[in-house]
């Protein structure tokens, strides 16, 4: 097809050139995440040196233990991306994973005798999942359908969700006997921990999702211009509900695993790494207002979150320094982020 | 791809006798005009008058109280915007409709995305194909794009505005309804979407366009309907009618 012959826009050469310089940017800015981490590692590597004459990062047992420390947070951080990005928040993933923890200890407890080690692993494992899926539902239908502001919904169901877990918990921690399951959250494969295989292949399914579907797709239009997404055609209302119920399979493996590693289900579980997750997708470089945001960007979110706080214990410093850094690093990549926004903005208004 | 069933000059579209009323109020009563294929229709009239009830009745929002609708001389009717879209009548909003974190080709197919295999066996998005349809729906637009992996939040309200007339020009709407297209823009913005529409013109595409702008009427429409208080106060053709004369049909002087 040949184009018409009439003068191209006159405005075309210097807004390309301008887009290419802010595209760089841009690519700079949605990177931050790992150059922070890249630098995190750096400085506790210098230290660990300076004042232990030891490595921080080559040292396979740190590596293993901050990995598997991230685990929880990660899984809870990925599902969270998706409803910050579609616009959203998910308070309730912290209780919906100890509920999960909970459930998971109690089914394998119950499957074991009649089922074997093996199989009661899964059937749990999946049981578990699914009655975490339960939390999402409801979080996606009054999110959809009775249009509740996802704050208030997930913060109503926070509450429901601890409080199931901690009945179905008895109010104390559910010890598990199961020693494939023991297996299964501190065993190995080639140096690697299972848990942290398992969550890798998840999240790399999430990153898939997020990035390569449909799903995903509509999911960034929705967080960007739900009108725009509703006149082109994509039924928001099925797309929140299973936006939820993700999030709620996102926790409820969490939760799984969590119980794996120690052997037991407690309902408290994810109550401190709720923020975790929201901080990790911040960190990540989504934004909250919805609508940007990647799986990568989330992984090295948790993994700076979990290099932060097992780095300083690691070199000695007083615990509660952990509270403070991973702060200021939440409110520097808010800033980063709005200035991101100011500078892109800026030339719409033109 | 510019597939032009309706020769130009045919009528396109015609609205017969169309009334709505909400309740006791009279929105639109008895009203006739014709859009044909390469031919631009101004809609004019004051806030009120009923430019806005007759666009959503053609555009399926609305379901009109009496009179008809004939699309290329068949009678039809649209119980919801997207049948309207699947006859090829888009409507371009004023407040654009695209997701800003979006490129082009992703907002052209949204809602629709083309999927492919991976390896193949798992399905991905199709984004070679997005990203060749916005090239060669752009430049059907004489808009030449080099940014197509850039977010449409990057590009100016004249070119977002030629995106969302791309998606309704690449999904071969042959009718577009464009809400005050020019509203939000700057003047060489102006300009350049007056430009895209005479390019649809040029397609032999019919063009419904609303504006309060006169200056931007007189430079692209062949044809005015002049609304007041619902009913048809005039209807001029641009080169027999002058800005004062659209006045006074427009306040009833």
């Amino acid at each position: 097809m040949t184009s018409p012959p009439s003068p191209a826009p006159h405005v075309a050469p210097q807004a390309d050139h301008a887009d290419k310089a802010r595209t760089t940017l841009q690519r700079i800015a949605d990177l931050r995440a790992w150059l922070f981490l890249a630098f995190l590692i750096l400085g506790f590597e210098i230290w660990s040196r300076v004042s232990f004459g030891g490595t921080f990062m080559f040292n396979t047992f740190n590596i293993q233990s901050i990995a598997v420390f991230a685990v929880a947070p990660l899984l809870l951080a990925t599902g969270q991306t998706f409803v910050i990005i579609s616009g959203g928040i998910d308070l309730s993933m912290g209780f919906i994973m100890g509920l999960s923890a909970v459930v998971a200890a109690h089914v394998i407890n119950w499957a074991t005798p009649g089922m074997g080690f093996g199989m009661a692993v899964l059937f749990g494992g999946l049981v578990a999942v699914i009655i975490a899926a339960i939390p999402g539902l409801v979080n996606g239908l009054l999110v959809a359908i009775l249009k509740v502001p996802p704050f208030i919904g997930t913060l109503g169901m926070f509450g429901v969700a601890r409080g199931v877990a901690f009945l179905l918990a008895g109010g104390t921690t559910v010890p598990v006997k199961n020693e494939v399951f023991a297996a299964l959250g501190n065993g190995k494969f080639y140096g690697v921990p299972y848990v942290v295989i398992v969550a890798a292949i998840f999240v790399l399914i999430m990153h898939y999702i997020l990035s390569q579907t449909r799903f995903g797709q509509h999911n960034y239009a929705i967080g960007a211009n739900a009108q725009a997404a509703r006149r082109a055609g994509i039924n928001i209302k099925w797309h929140l509900l299973r936006l939820y119920i993700l999030s709620g399979i996102c926790a409820g493996l969490a939760g799984v695993l969590y119980a794996a590693r120690f052997s037991a289900g407690a309902a408290q579980a994810g109550e401190p790494l709720l923020l975790d997750s929201v901080a990790a997708v911040v960190i990540g470089g989504a934004s909250l207002f919805g609508g940007s945001g990647t799986i990568l960007g989330t992984v090295a979110g948790a993994f700076v979150i979990a290099v932060i706080q097992y780095g300083l214990v690691f070199i000695n410093v007083a615990p509660f320094w952990q509270f403070i850094s991973v702060g200021v690093v939440i409110i520097i990549s808010v800033l980063i982020d709005q200035a991101q926004r100011r500078f892109s903005g800026g030339r719409q208004s033109e | 791809m510019s597939a032009k069933p309706t020769p130009v000059g045919e009528p396109l579209l015609e609205v017969r006798n169309l009334s709505k009323n909400f309740g006791p109020v009279q929105a639109l009563n008895d009203l006739t005009m014709m859009v044909r294929a390469g031919e631009v229709v101004a809609l004019a009239g004051d806030n009120g008058a009923g430019k806005t009830t007759l666009i959503k009745a053609i555009s399926g929002v609305y379901q009109p109280s009496s009179g008809e609708i004939l699309l290329k001389g068949k009678p039809v009717s649209f119980a919801s915007p997207q049948e309207a879209r699947d006859q090829g009548i888009e409507t371009i909003y004023q407040d654009l409709a695209l997701a800003d974190n979006l490129t082009i080709g992703a907002n052209i197919f949204l809602g629709r995305e083309p999927m492919r295999r991976a390896f193949g066996i798992l399905p991905v998005l199709d984004r070679a194909k997005m990203a060749e349809a916005a090239k060669s729906t752009m430049a059907l637009l004489d808009f030449h794009v080099s940014r197509l992996d850039a977010p449409v939040s990057n590009f100016s309200g004249g070119q977002r505005q030629a995106v969302a007339i791309g998606r309704a020009v690449y999904w071969n709407a042959q009718i577009l309804i464009m809400d005050e297209p020019t509203a939000a823009l700057g003047v060489p913005e102006q300009r350049k979407v007056i430009q895209l529409i005479h390019q649809l013109k040029a397609q032999g595409r019919g063009v419904i366009f609303i504006s309060h702008n006169l200056q931007d009427i007189f430079a692209v429409a062949d044809r005015i309907v002049v609304l007041r208080r619902g009913v048809q106060a005039g209807e001029r053709r641009i080169s027999d009618t002058s800005h004062d004369e659209v006045v006074k049909l427009m306040v009833g002087g």
